[in-house]
């Protein structure tokens, strides 16, 4: 369609200075067409390397294409098509632009073919993305946002040191297996472990997303932890520790997100419960496991984008997002309670929907490759997210109690985008075929036999038995928690972490309000005597106290020039 | 005609501008004086173009002043070392001067106006004049002609403090060149000569002696004192807060460089590597300078709130880690201390000019009054923030490119915990660039904040050029990064 060497980022950077510079219908126009020029121009780019460059002596490779960086273009560009039309009603130059630009930093990163320009984009994906956080304009998002960039420019700074070390050690800036063999690679393990979420690195995520706007959050869902499972897939393959890190996943946020309240928060936890399962298949490491980790990222950028929609719909018309003050919406949004339960039903891997076709390959990996307790922890992650996110966010947005609200289905655009990406999770899921010819190795896998739909039956349907048991008996959590605060309450005291405390104390330092320095001088009183404005280091002196320092200065040269 | 001229272009360089102030003098008219300064600037410019390019295709230049040859005469020489920085002067100078017009319009009477051009001129000069010379006694005389001309310059701050800011510095200054001035003194006591090559050749013969020691020690407080490593900074922030702003700009891309400049060459080329690093542990002491500067002067920086002070301490962080790449003391240490005077010569020259731009509208640049400021004035913030990003390191500007060498040669010499103590350094800086950031563009416009409007195109424009330069020289870093090491190479290849 147009060169080779264009790379994929280019259309939506252009596409927003094009939205900066026009308004209304043309400025929609603009952003709708730039995903699907973009996507159907992937489809003619052959592999291979299209753009190389020198850089402080270095060859750059910002551009190159192979057939794990396209699978991710790909669901970039669907996704990105779909959050563009779910924000199209939105007035909000800035949204808009920050959309355009975090879906092209995205793909920045996916196409990247050394190390450095991975960096650039993995910046900017953490930049232009916390507009979507701060558009929301609450001091509660603001200072969310806040801490969410600290933590993400921070692995930014860590993925550089670790390519510095890197590149100092080979000599070389290509994106591939890296390994954890050197200390280079554990740091940049590190940077990418801080935006998969890995355990105790995922506060940014649970934190952040809920407070973004209804459709920065289905953006945010998109990319940035996707990015970090393609990185994981092209770097660190097969290695071991991915396998229990993944595993812990899946599981830890079942529990927070079982006695979550706000519904968005909900469907966070889970997010990281699905990254799970992609970071034991890339840990386990063989052509199955990949396999499955990659679909996988594909199938839960849509079905994970339609539940956060169908979400975002709600707290769109109702202006609420929390279990307890929502219910019996069914009645007047009957169209967004089907795309909801869709997409429920394609993370809870229904067969037939898109979830089971990726989700059984790492299982089936799992156990092919003798882990069988890991299966066991994935399988009971399995009827975890079944619980929470297939039945809690359906059941108690749409069902449960009556709250009485009565608004009707979401505007037009929003209706369209949940429907294209429901039709996309059916459609995957009865004939996977369409994804598995887009993976990365040709494994002849078919998710269909008699044991594995067996097997997620039941599991299924014991889940569901255990929801309407608790529920019944009136044991279920959130009709105990009324208030988030509680729940966040609980949640600080459960895990008070060294590494918690110390994102905390990041967050505090990152608050940089109006009021900074009192800030500051209360955590650090003695530090801001010596230092503020009226400090020893920062008071003006007299000119003999700087002659008493050329002095000392010159006493300390000559001794040491004699001894 | 012009390849005769060429030959003297390494005199001419620092004769334009020396001349060009008692022509202005002549011109009186204060748009005559300013539209004459400019235009022997570009020359002065165009020169060390020239200059630049001789150098990178034929070598060192050698100019023998008045015919006298070299060592009974006063050398120019101009090589890979000081080349770029005599275009970095030159053009800083040259841009700053452009702005100047309008800046000063606001902050000094107009009737000093055409003295202010002048002291520019010669201030220009004296900076031109130490980097192109290859006499040491040389450089103590453009030393003092600079340094007379700045305190004049910081002296016509519209804040009376300005004057007591500039006699602080005086004294300081005043010592620091005695210091040196004492330091050649005993070079030439123990050498019999001021050619800086002679010396070099002379010096290794009696460099067991204590004499020599002491004029080592002598010369490099001295030029510590004058390029304002920590703890001999405290002249600084206050010149540097209370100048007029366009001055800010141009001293702090300027002066402290050349004062490096100074410290490099005699280190390496007149002392020699072998001397300097061998006699003394100058390596630690460097380094641990450097590094206690870069941590105190950005902490500092962090809490002041007034704009022109915060990025003055910023500038003695910055020195920090132009002075912790000497003390790697190896090829590439040198090379990113090369690099980084360029590359934070323009930073600095960007962020004060839209300082400039930023007190000329307001009349001061302090941070309660700047809630929101990004809509009133956004090409002077846009800047702003351009250049601060540059300072924080950030891929594709100058900043990055020479936080990269300067990690890559801490690497080089296996210090990995340096190499780590740079990295929290930038992030200092993020810090306290976040803070302005942060108030100019997130907070909304408050009853503090004056009605304001954009500045006039007459600071637009030169901000801007610096800005370009800054991403321009960070993409295409083939002309810094070539220069800085071919010349890093030929300190460790020998004499100079």
């Amino acid at each position: 369609m147009w060169a080779t060497e264009l790379p994929p980022f280019v259309p939506f950077f252009i596409a927003a200075v094009l939205a900066l510079l026009t308004r209304g219908n043309v400025r929609n126009a603009i952003m709708l067409i730039a995903p699907v020029l973009g996507g159907l121009h992937l489809l003619t780019v052959p592999e291979g390397a299209h753009l190389q460059l020198a850089f402080l002596g270095y060859e750059l490779v910002p551009y190159r294409v192979d057939k794990l960086s396209l699978i991710f273009g790909f669901a970039f560009h669907i996704a990105a098509f779909i959050a563009i039309l779910y924000a199209l009603h939105v007035r909000d130059t800035v949204q808009q632009l920050a959309g355009l630009l975090y879906a092209g930093s995205a793909l920045g990163a996916v196409f990247a073919g050394d190390l450095l320009t991975l960096f650039v984009f993995w910046e900017l994906l953490a930049l232009t993305s916390v507009f979507l956080v701060w558009a929301r304009r609450t001091t509660r998002s603001y200072y969310a946002g806040l801490r969410y960039l600290i933590i993400q420019v921070l692995s930014g700074v860590v993925l550089l040191v670790g390519i510095l070390f890197h590149a100092s050690a080979t000599g070389s800036l290509d994106f591939a297996q890296i390994g954890t063999g050197s200390v280079a690679g554990w740091l940049i393990l590190f940077a990418f472990g801080v935006k998969c979420a890995f355990p105790f690195l995922h506060n940014w995520l649970t934190d952040a997303y809920p407070e973004a706007t209804p459709t920065g959050t289905v953006f945010l869902s998109a990319f940035t932890t996707k990015v970090a499972v393609y990185c994981l897939a092209r770097a660190y393959p097969g290695t071991e520790l991915l396998v229990y890190v993944g595993a812990t996943m899946a599981c830890f946020p079942i529990f927070f997100a079982v006695i979550e309240n706000d519904l968005r928060r909900v469907l966070a936890y889970s997010l990281i419960n699905q990254v799970g399962f992609m970071v034991v298949g890339i840990g386990i490491g063989t052509a199955l496991s990949i396999n499955g980790a990659v679909s996988h990222a594909f199938n839960d950028i849509i079905f994970k984008g339609l539940l956060f929609m169908s979400m975002g719909a709600v707290l769109h018309m109702t202006g609420r997002i929390n279990g307890s003050d929502l219910g019996g919406l069914y009645k007047t949004m009957p169209r967004t309670t089907i795309f909801c339960i869709i997409g429920a039903a394609s993370i809870s891997a229904f067969p037939l929907f898109s979830g089971f076709v990726s989700k059984s390959m790492v299982m089936s990996a799992a156990i092919e490759e003798g882990y069988d307790w890991i299966w066991l922890m994935l399988l009971f992650a399995s009827a975890g997210v079944f619980h929470h996110a297939g039945i809690k966010i359906p059941y108690f947005a749409f069902f449960a109690h009556d709250s009485g609200i009565r608004v009707s289905d979401p505007p037009l655009n929003m209706q369209l985008a949940m429907f294209i990406a429901a039709v996309l999770c059916v459609t995957i899921g009865v004939y996977p075929s369409v994804l598995y010819g887009l993976l990365p190795y040709d494994t002849g896998y078919s998710p269909y036999d008699a044991t594995h739909v067996l097997a997620q039956t039941q599991l299924l349907f014991f889940s569901a038995l255990a929801f309407v048991w608790l529920n019944l008996r009136g044991m279920y959590p959130p009709e105990l928690r009324s208030t988030n605060l509680d729940v966040e309450w609980v949640y600080r005291r459960l895990c008070p972490t060294l590494l918690r405390g110390v994102f905390a104390r990041m967050g505090s330092i990152g608050a940089l309000n109006s009021a900074f320095v009192d800030r500051i001088a209360l955590l650090s009183p003695v530090l801001a005597r010596q230092l503020g404005p009226q400090g020893f280091l920062a008071s003006t002196h007299p000119v003999g106290s700087m002659v008493k320092w050329v002095t000392i200065l010159l006493a300390v040269y000559l001794i040491l020039s004699f001894v | 005609m012009l390849a005769n001229l060429s030959i003297h272009f390494p005199v001419l360089q620092v004769v334009v501008p020396l001349m060009a102030a008692p022509a202005c003098l002549l011109l009186r008219q204060r748009g005559l004086a300013w539209g004459f300064a400019v235009l022997a600037m570009l020359v002065a410019f165009a020169i060390s173009v020239a200059l630049l390019y001789q150098v990178i295709a034929g070598g060192a230049i050698s100019y023998a002043l008045g015919g006298w040859e070299a060592p009974w005469g006063i050398e120019y020489r101009v090589d890979l070392l000081n080349a770029p920085l005599l275009m970095l002067v030159s053009g800083i100078s040259a841009i700053a001067l452009l702005a100047a017009r309008t800046s000063i319009e606001n902050e000094i009477p107009a009737d000093r106006h055409t003295m202010f051009y002048i002291a520019w001129l010669l201030c220009t000069a004296g900076l031109l004049g130490i980097l192109s010379t290859g006499d040491a006694f040389n450089v103590f005389v453009f030393l003092e002609i600079s340094s007379l001309s700045a305190y004049t310059l910081i002296a016509l701050g519209k804040d009376r403090r300005a004057l007591w800011a500039s006699y602080q510095y005086l004294i300081a200054g005043t010592i620091g060149a005695t210091f040196i001035l004492i330091g050649i003194g005993l070079m030439y006591v123990m050498t019999g000569t001021l050619n800086m090559a002679d010396l070099a050749q002379r010096l290794p013969e009696v460099s067991s002696s204590r004499t020599v020691f002491t004029a080592f020690a002598f010369f490099m407080v001295g030029v510590c004192l004058k390029l304002a490593l920590f703890p001999l900074h405290l002249w600084l922030p206050n010149a540097y807060a209370f100048a007029p702003s366009v001055v800010t700009a141009f001293l702090a891309a300027t002066a402290t460089k050349v004062a490096v400049y100074v410290l490099l060459r005699f280190v390496f080329s007149v002392f020699g590597y072998e001397f300097s690093f061998s006699h003394l542990p100058l390596q630690e002491i460097l380094l641990v300078l450097g590094l206690l500067g870069i941590f105190a002067a950005s902490i500092v920086a962090i809490y002041q709130t007034n704009l022109k002070r915060l990025l003055a301490y910023s500038s003695v962080a910055q020195i920090g880690y132009l002075i912790l790449g000497i003390s790697f003391a190896n090829e590439t240490g040198v090379m990113a201390t090369l690099l980084h005077m360029l590359n934070h010569g323009l930073m600095k020259g960007a962020l004060f000019l839209s300082l400039a731009a930023v007190v000329y509208r307001l009349g001061i640049a302090q941070l309660d009054q700047m809630h929101g400021l990004a809509s009133r004035m956004p090409w002077t913030m846009a800047a702003f923030l351009i250049g601060g990003l540059s300072l924080i390191g950030v891929p594709l500007t100058v900043g990055f490119v020479s936080k990269w060498y300067l990690v890559s040669a801490a690497l080089e010499n296996g210090w990995w915990p340096v190499a780590a103590l740079i990295l929290i350094g930038s992030l200092l800086s993020v810090i306290y660039i976040w803070k302005i950031i942060e108030v100019a563009y997130f907070k909304p416009v408050s009853a503090t904040t004056p009605d304001v409007q954009e500045a006039p195109l007459g600071l637009l424009l030169p901000m801007w050029m610096l800005v370009l330069a800054n991403l321009y020289f960070g993409i295409n870093t083939e002309l810094t990064v070539g220069v800085s090491q071919l010349a890093a190479a030929s300190l460790f290849g020998g004499a100079p």
